[in-house]
């Protein structure tokens, strides 16, 4: 049995929609270098895309910590998205499809979930809201 | 601000997504869009995402919008050139973009907007070919 290890680690910030394209653009370098599968690289991006865009407008901002992982031979990347906004006080509820609060279609997490291998979510009111999401090649 | 082009062929407007869509860029181009189509008397909008390597839930909805808003306004809008990595993560996202007429390339769409324009049903409607 081989011990899950963190191969290459990056923070970046979520402060503006200009960080949005920022993480899309990193993510993507990373999945590239790692020769993921396009349709994998298009699925971890849009996931990221939907996931900082929630830390951006939920959360009033935050970061991404991304970290690659190999246990053994096999590789997978992990997404962290951490702010410390209001935090959610239902988050059966907000897993749901079509589930909104900002007048959005309600798919940012519900459908991220469905677009990676791996989905945490940790959250109450008043302490933030940590996502961390991860797929394996 | 940034702006993306808007060019008009006849009685349609085309646009060709070649750069980053960030959030508000998108919801510009949706307003653009809109003016542009009542100033011109548009009949079509083309849109081609062919560069654009993903299309999240609020472009998808932007996409969408703008289709809604040049329907009411009496233009059809089509999207082409989606990657077919885009579309398989779209439909796993969960947004099917009903509503969206898309079509493969840009002969295609420019083929139904002109069709659409002229009623035709596309037998026999070659007229505008000419």
């Amino acid at each position: 049995m081989s011990e899950q290890i963190i191969t290459r680690s990056e923070i970046l910030p979520i402060r503006t929609q200009i960080d949005l394209v920022h993480v899309r653009q990193r993510v993507r370098t990373w999945l590239s270098e790692e020769r993921f599968t396009l349709i994998d690289q298009t699925k971890i991006v849009t996931a990221a895309s939907e996931l900082a865009r929630n830390a951006l407008e939920h959360g009033g901002g935050g970061e991404m910590e991304m970290s690659l992982l190999a246990v053994g031979a096999r590789k997978g990347i992990r997404l962290k998205f951490s702010d410390q906004g209001p935090g959610i006080a239902d988050v059966a509820m907000a897993l749901r499809d079509g589930y909104t609060t900002a007048g959005g279609m309600g798919l940012g997490l519900s459908g991220s979930r469905r677009l990676m291998s791996e989905f945490d979510i940790q959250s109450s009111p008043g302490s933030g809201t940590v996502v961390t999401v991860t797929r394996w090649k | 601000m940034e702006r993306i082009p808007i060019l008009r062929i006849g009685s349609l407007l085309l646009v060709t997504i070649q750069v980053d869509l960030y959030d508000d860029l998108a919801l510009q181009l949706q307003d653009d869009l809109s003016t542009r189509i009542a100033e011109l008397g548009a009949t079509g909008v083309l849109i081609d995402i062919s560069a654009l390597e993903i299309v999240d839930s609020f472009i998808g909805r932007t996409l969408a919008n703008i289709a809604a808003i040049a329907r009411v306004l009496d233009a059809e809008t089509v999207v082409v050139g989606m990657q077919p990595a885009v579309a398989i993560t779209l439909v796993e996202l969960g947004m099917s973009l009903p509503g969206i007429r898309t079509a493969l390339n840009v002969d295609l769409g420019m083929e139904y907007l002109r069709q659409a324009a002229t009623g035709g049903n596309g037998v026999g409607t070659d007229h505008y070919a000419e």
